[in-house]
């Protein structure tokens, strides 16, 4: 099966069908390898056991801005190629990702009071995810408030694209601005700054975190496809009916 | 096996918590969203109307 015979609906209703429950099973697996190394991981000698907030905090964080960027793509689907399912998987996509981004916000603020002193700071990096969370919540908006759902997708997807300049300032606001926040120590030129003991818990958790977000997207989308069958059979209902 | 969590343990419980929390809504969402759909395809096909192609409102592979 090539990547083209999925813009097919019922085809991609099949190969989701089958792939869901393995990709569930490998989510559980991971988050449970995941979390048993959170539990064991030796405390930071500056922050003590806080820094295992940092095994949810960070996979949530990165997933609030790898779902806005599989979004953005999706959003190319829509306005370039007019790809039948890439409205389907930017709006199934966006509750997943305001969820990741509510998290990254809210444990953030969990581990900023004990060692900041402080819950919020109205500083880049913070600010940059509450817009990008803001604009999760307005996307969710404009596809309920219009009603012709080809004019939704193409309002949503400039709106997307629109917003993915947020990306590059939330990745490097540490580095363009003086933030409260601490600068990148995964992602970074010259390697990872984390010990060994507290990267392999990490990485695990980002892998299980994205493995669930691959899960839920693709279940999402598969209702998403049916929602657009329903509405098509209840017009085609109400037009006999009418006739 | 005890775990010690320090002086700061409830904003640790309450972070995985407040994660396994928003976790479980969506997994919740999803099953439930699908159950409807379902149902509501279920209904139409009761009620006669097929999809265009002539297969059952219900065809779902």
């Amino acid at each position: 099966m090539t990547l083209i015979d999925l813009a097919n609906p019922t085809r991609f209703l099949a190969l989701s069908a089958r792939v869901v429950p393995w990709l569930a099973a490998a989510t559980v697996i991971l988050l449970t390898i995941g979390l048993y190394q959170s539990a064991t991981a030796p405390d930071d000698y500056q922050q003590g056991a806080t820094v295992k907030i940092m095994f949810i905090h960070v996979p949530n964080a990165w997933l609030s801005m790898f779902v806005w960027g599989v979004m953005s793509v999706a959003s190319l689907g829509t306005l370039v190629w007019r790809h039948p399912l890439a409205d389907v998987a930017a709006k199934a996509a966006a509750p997943i990702g305001a969820s990741f981004t509510f998290l990254a916000l809210l444990t953030g603020s969990l581990w900023g009071r004990p060692m900041w002193g402080t819950y919020w700071e109205w500083d880049a990096r913070l600010t940059s995810v509450l817009i990008l969370f803001l604009m999760y919540l307005g996307l969710m908006a404009l596809w309920r408030a219009v009603e012709d759902p080809s004019r939704a997708a193409r309002a949503a997807a400039v709106l997307t694209l629109v917003g993915a300049i947020n990306l590059p300032i939330i990745k490097f606001s540490v580095d363009w601005w003086n933030t409260l926040h601490q600068p990148a120590s995964v992602m970074r030129m010259g390697g990872s700054t984390l010990d060994k003991s507290f990267l392999i818990p990490l990485l695990v958790m980002a892998v299980a975190f994205t493995l669930l977000f691959v899960t839920l997207h693709l279940a999402a989308m598969r209702n998403e496809i049916l929602r657009r069958r329903v509405r098509s059979l209840q017009m085609m209902q109400a037009s006999q009916k009418a006739a | 096996m005890t775990m010690s969590l320090g002086p700061y343990a409830s904003f640790i419980v309450t972070s995985y918590a407040a994660a396994a929390i928003v976790v479980a809504i969506l997994i919740g969402w999803v099953v439930l969203d699908y159950r409807n759909q379902a149902r509501r395809l279920r209904e139409l096909d009761r009620s006669g109307v097929t999809r265009r192609s002539g297969r059952s409102a219900v065809d779902t592979p």
